[in-house]
């Protein structure tokens, strides 16, 4: 009874989604205030009936209903507790009903804290999310409906996609689902204020919070997926430029755009038509995302739905709409009134520099990504026998992206130092200088210490410390008592005042810190060692100025695997630093083998390593890697989101005043 | 019957999140009402932040000046939106919506896609309805990991293959006498079993393949009963129910009087317009009758082997039947006899020696 309970939720919010998109729309076309207000309680309805649907697909997993064929496809009964869940989002049918769950969840979410809201920008926004809950509803119902049944039911089921039982993937999907579909609140939100016809500061300080939500998910999302990546396919990259990859990369750029230009708009009532554009390009990345995974016309680790109804559903959901939300601001947009202008050296000029960089470094990404794609499908419609294959990697992204990036990188500090309204360059200049030289010092020393390596890593190292030492800057100057730091009893001043400085500064400060960590992160791979051998049992290899020993190669029973194991132990000089156990694992239900990496952390380093292949004499193939530092790349996006949050933390309303004192007493009304 | 309450249920909460609003009198909520009250929160966090000695004075001011400038814009804004009227018939049509446009979309489309009948089945309560049997079901999960692992081990597909069929997973079974045959070698034992589970996965049609190897069996044992059985089938679903009737009243012939299938092939005779064999009609009688009718059938057998032993079948049949009765040494004089019968016929012979050591009665 749960199964088919859960399903007919399903249908049901199918139904109210229409509901949603209908009533409370043409509430706001006729200024129907009743007709409105049904889009408060029809919002809150569909999340739970979304919700029990839900529930009732993992009451299915959990114990083991192979009646439905989705849990039959996923699923085994010798499956431990935490993948049997996990399994429920492992596979098409599943992940999109969590894709419809964050979605209808969010807009209850907007429903229940909707209370201070224009009520015709809340409809609207509840109104626009209705109708796309509506279009992933019937997705689901009509081409991947995990409720369908099977009878007889067979005794056990085909398992789990080795690659996919890991604890990586019980979290990975639902953090990038909360990111690309928070973002379908700030779609909303454009979408409501384009048909209400007016957006202004108000609109503004509503959109911001679930912006924050939805990029602090994406970016802890994509960090844990590359994590993911790194130590389950074995070859211990962390980037590979992967069309999937990028999917997830060009909503996070467009969508820290997004949430810089809504901190104009909030302040300045300033960039109106451009931060409504953003907000519908960054859902529409977001659905083209899904478009690319799901359709499954990439051809990588992630498409593992392949078929081709689903990809033309997608598709036409895609063009209905991104085709149907631009259409609606070419017709709307130039009806919004335009805010107030402002001078080019100014904390919101350097906002839209910002988001100019963002914006072609997205563009880099979309053109990279789906050239090939694009070349293919037109290549192969003109010459179905012989279509144009060509792959565009980290090359291509490495000549494009980086020099966007680092340009934006150096000049964020001069940004987060401006004032709005007026701002004075010079002064910028001179409060940055011990920031500058600091970095710069770095960069020599390093570099002086590393002579004879590769140069691009200790100019990286300079680049992060520039960006954490001149975020930190900008606290200090603020915090900065009237008679400097070292006048009797003004320490204790500073820091009450950098205590009584908005949480917003913060956090500004804290996520470009943490952007500063990524860059280290990633500079410090250039030192990174590799090596490729076989050894025997009691042979000894250098690595990275450690010592790797292989003890033995021993079989060994997971739950529902066997592997093999290599034992490896690290030594600096005599002193045991740990043991490595990288093993090939197969797994009994698909029969199918893995690489397990084995990672030992050393210091915010890392020794990787990998089994090749196992012989029969008892050596082993090995990859071995030393990756120093690495650490900081994902713990970088973690002090990023950090910083979103405490950003989010802070809920005052904003003004921008210019600011007519002296420079460095400077305390702009953030 | 539970089903159809929760699923009204949860309609009805659907179509509530609709009326309930509705039903509301329409709010006297002013379009512009959040928006000055958001800036009226901007005037009174300046004026906290200048108290707080976060904002200079002048600074203050200033901000003071453009909060309020917004404020009185968003109050002529307000003013310039007429109250929210809310017609009638909009309410109406609404309500339309929710009482009947809900339920008229959500469970025609149920019906469709779902299977309201079919219960949950848990792996957990399944092994308890196969009488408690929980232990089968984990040592058949460990069979097919094994096999998945060793696919060649035909030993394992030959174990698993009748437990597929106990089960009802023809299509497993097929699978499993299949490789066991490639694996193990054919012998008509298992092409008879591959064959009786090709019919059972066509749900009981006797398929060209099922045929063909049906066939490699009886080229093999001409005497098995059960592929001749299916053949006979075969014939039936074709049409030809002369071949048909003469197949089955042959296997009553060939069968052990009240072996149990004698029953089952009369009636299928009786319903294709034939007669079945005399055998076949002591299996009409009484308990009691018929083991005196069959008592007295294999007399008759006996007398006429006495007058003619040059009937192999005859003398099979005549053991075979003392050992259904539980005379096993009127089955051993039989044997004896019958051995004695065909001396000039090794063949034959051969098949009784063989049919002896089966019975464990021979020995001479």
């Amino acid at each position: 009874m749960i199964v088919e309970v859960g399903h007919y939720a399903l249908v049901l919010a199918f139904a109210l989604s229409l509901v949603l998109s209908v009533i409370p729309i043409w509430g706001v076309v006729a200024r129907d205030g009743v007709l409105m207000g049904t889009a408060r309680p029809v919002a809150l309805v569909m999340a739970a009936l979304v919700a029990v649907s839900f529930v009732a697909l993992t009451a299915a997993y959990v114990t083991s209903d192979f009646s439905v064929v989705n849990v039959v496809q996923n699923s085994h009964s010798a499956k431990p507790l935490v993948y049997k869940i996990s399994g429920v989002w492992s596979n098409h049918e599943g992940s999109m009903l969590l894709w419809v769950l964050i979605l209808a969840v969010f807009a209850a979410a907007v429903a229940v804290r909707g209370s201070g809201m224009p009520q015709r920008l809340l409809a609207g926004v509840l109104g626009a999310q209705g109708a796309v809950a509506a279009a992933f509803l019937a997705f689901i119902l009509v081409t991947s409906n995990p409720f369908a049944r099977l009878s007889p039911a067979p005794f056990e089921g085909q398992g789990l996609n080795p690659l996919l039982q890991d604890p990586g993937l019980a979290i990975h999907p639902p953090l990038l689902y909360l990111g690309y579909v928070g973002f379908s609140i700030a779609f909303s939100f454009a979408v409501g204020a384009l048909i209400e016809g007016r957006i202004d500061a108000v609109w503004a300080r509503f959109v911001r919070p679930w912006t924050l939500v939805a990029w602090i998910f994406l970016t802890l999302g994509i960090s844990m997926g590359s994590y993911w990546a790194y130590y389950e396919l074995g070859w211990g990259g962390w980037w590979f430029w992967d069309p999937v990859e990028n999917a997830s990369l060009m909503p996070w750029l467009a969508g820290t755009a997004l949430l810089h230009s809504t901190v104009v708009m909030e302040k300045r009532d300033a960039l109106k038509v451009w931060t409504i554009l953003l907000s519908i390009l960054t859902f529409s990345l977001s659905l083209i995302g899904t478009f690319l995974v799901r359709s499954g016309v990439l051809t990588s680790v992630h498409a593992f739905a392949t078929d081709p109804t689903r990809g033309t559903f997608i598709l036409a959901i895609l063009i209905i709409f991104i085709g149907g939300s631009l259409a609606l601001f070419a017709w709307r947009a130039p009806m919004l009134r335009q805010g107030g202008i402002f001078a080019p050296v100014s904390r919101e000029g350097a906002l839209v520099l910002n988001n100019l960089f963002l914006a072609a470094s997205c563009a880099t990404v979309f053109v990279g990504t789906l050239y090939p794609l694009a070349l293919e499908a037109v290549t192969g419609w003109l010459d179905p026998a012989n279509p144009a294959k060509i792959s565009v990697g980290a090359p291509f992204f490495n000549l494009t992206f980086l020099p966007l990036a680092i340009p934006l990188l150096l000049a964020v500090p001069f940004g987060q130092s401006l004032a709005w309204k007026r701002g004075d360059l010079l002064g910028v200049a001179q409060r940055l200088v011990t920031a500058g030289v600091l970095a710069v010092l770095v960069t020599v020393a390093v570099l002086a210490v590393t002579w004879g390596g590769p140069v691009a890593a200790p100019l990286g190292i300079g680049l992060g410390a520039w960006l954490i030492l001149g975020s930190l800057t900008e606290i200090v100057t603020r915090s900065r008592p009237a008679g400097g730091f070292f006048a009797s009893g003004n320490l204790g001043k500073a820091l009450s005042r950098a205590a009584g400085l908005p949480r917003s500064a913060w956090g500004t400060a804290l996520a470009h810190a943490g952007i500063g960590l990524t860059v280290i992160g990633i500079a410090a791979t250039a030192w990174g060692v590799e090596r490729i051998v076989t050894m025997k049992p009691g042979e000894t290899v250098d690595l990275g100025g450690y010592q790797v020993r292989l003890d033995g190669v021993a079989p060994r029973n997971g739950p529902d695997y066997r592997e093999t194991v290599a034992r490896l132990v690290v030594l600096d000089g005599s002193k045991v630093l740990g043991t490595l156990e990288p093993g090939k694992r197969i797994f009994a239900a698909r029969n199918m083998p893995t690489s397990e990496a084995g990672l030992l952390t050393v210091g915010l380093g890392q020794v990787y390593a990998s089994v090749a292949e196992i012989e029969s004499d008892g050596r082993a193939g090995l990859r071995l890697y030393w990756k120093p530092l690495v650490l900081l790349i994902w713990l970088g996006s973690v002090v990023m989101a950090l910083g979103g949050g405490l950003s989010l933390l802070d809920r005052r309303v904003r003004l921008g005043a210019p600011v007519r004192s002296r420079a460095p007493a400077a305390v702009p009304a953030e | 019957m539970v089903v159809t309450i929760v699923l009204a249920l949860l309609t009805g909460a659907a179509a509530l999140a609709v009326l309930l609003p509705l039903a509301r009198r329409p709010a006297a909520h002013a379009a512009g009402d959040a928006d000055t009250g958001f800036y009226a929160a901007q005037l009174a966090e300046i004026d906290r932040d200048a108290a707080r000695g976060l904002l200079a004075a002048d600074e203050a001011e200033v901000a003071r000046v453009e909060a309020a400038r917004r404020l009185l814009a968003a109050e002529r804004r307000a003013a310039a939106v007429s109250a929210d009227a809310s017609a009638t018939w909009r309410r109406r049509v609404a309500a339309l919506v929710a009482l009947v446009g809900i339920p008229l979309l959500s469970v025609p489309l149920y019906y469709t896609l779902g299977q309201p009948s079919l219960p949950d089945q848990p792996l957990a309560s399944r092994s308890q309805e196969s009488k408690g049997n929980l232990d089968f079901d984990q040592a058949m999960a460990r069979i097919e990991s094994h096999l998945s692992a060793n696919p060649e081990d035909g030993r394992g597909w030959e174990v698993v293959a009748p437990l597929y069929m106990s089960m009802g997973r023809y299509d497993d079974g097929v699978r499993a006498w299949a490789s066991a045959n490639r694996l193990l070698g054919e012998t008509p034992a298992r092409l008879d079993n591959w064959g009786e589970a090709l019919v059972a996965a066509a749900d009981g049609l006797v398929t060209a393949e099922a045929r063909a190897v049906l066939d490699r069996a009886l080229k093999a044992d001409p005497t098995s009963v059960k592929s001749r059985f299916y053949r006979a089938l075969g014939a039936e679903q074709d049409g030809d129910s002369k071949a048909a009737i003469e197949a089955y009243s042959k296997i009553i012939e060939d069968v052990p009087p009240g072996s149990p299938v004698v029953k089952s092939l009369a009636e299928r005779i009786t319903k294709l317009g034939g007669t079945p064999p005399a055998a076949a009609q002591v299996a009409a009688l009484p308990p009691k009758d018929q083991m005196d009718a069959i008592k007295g059938m294999v007399e008759g057998l006996a007398a006429r082997l006495a007058q003619d032993g040059s009937d192999v079948e005859g003398w099979l049949r005549l053991v075979r039947s003392y050992a259904v009765l539980n005379e096993p040494d009127k089955a051993k004089d039989a044997l004896q006899r019958g051995t004695t019968a065909l001396a000039d016929n090794p063949d034959g012979r051969a098949r009784l020696e063989a049919l002896g050591r089966d019975l464990k009665i021979g020995g001479s």
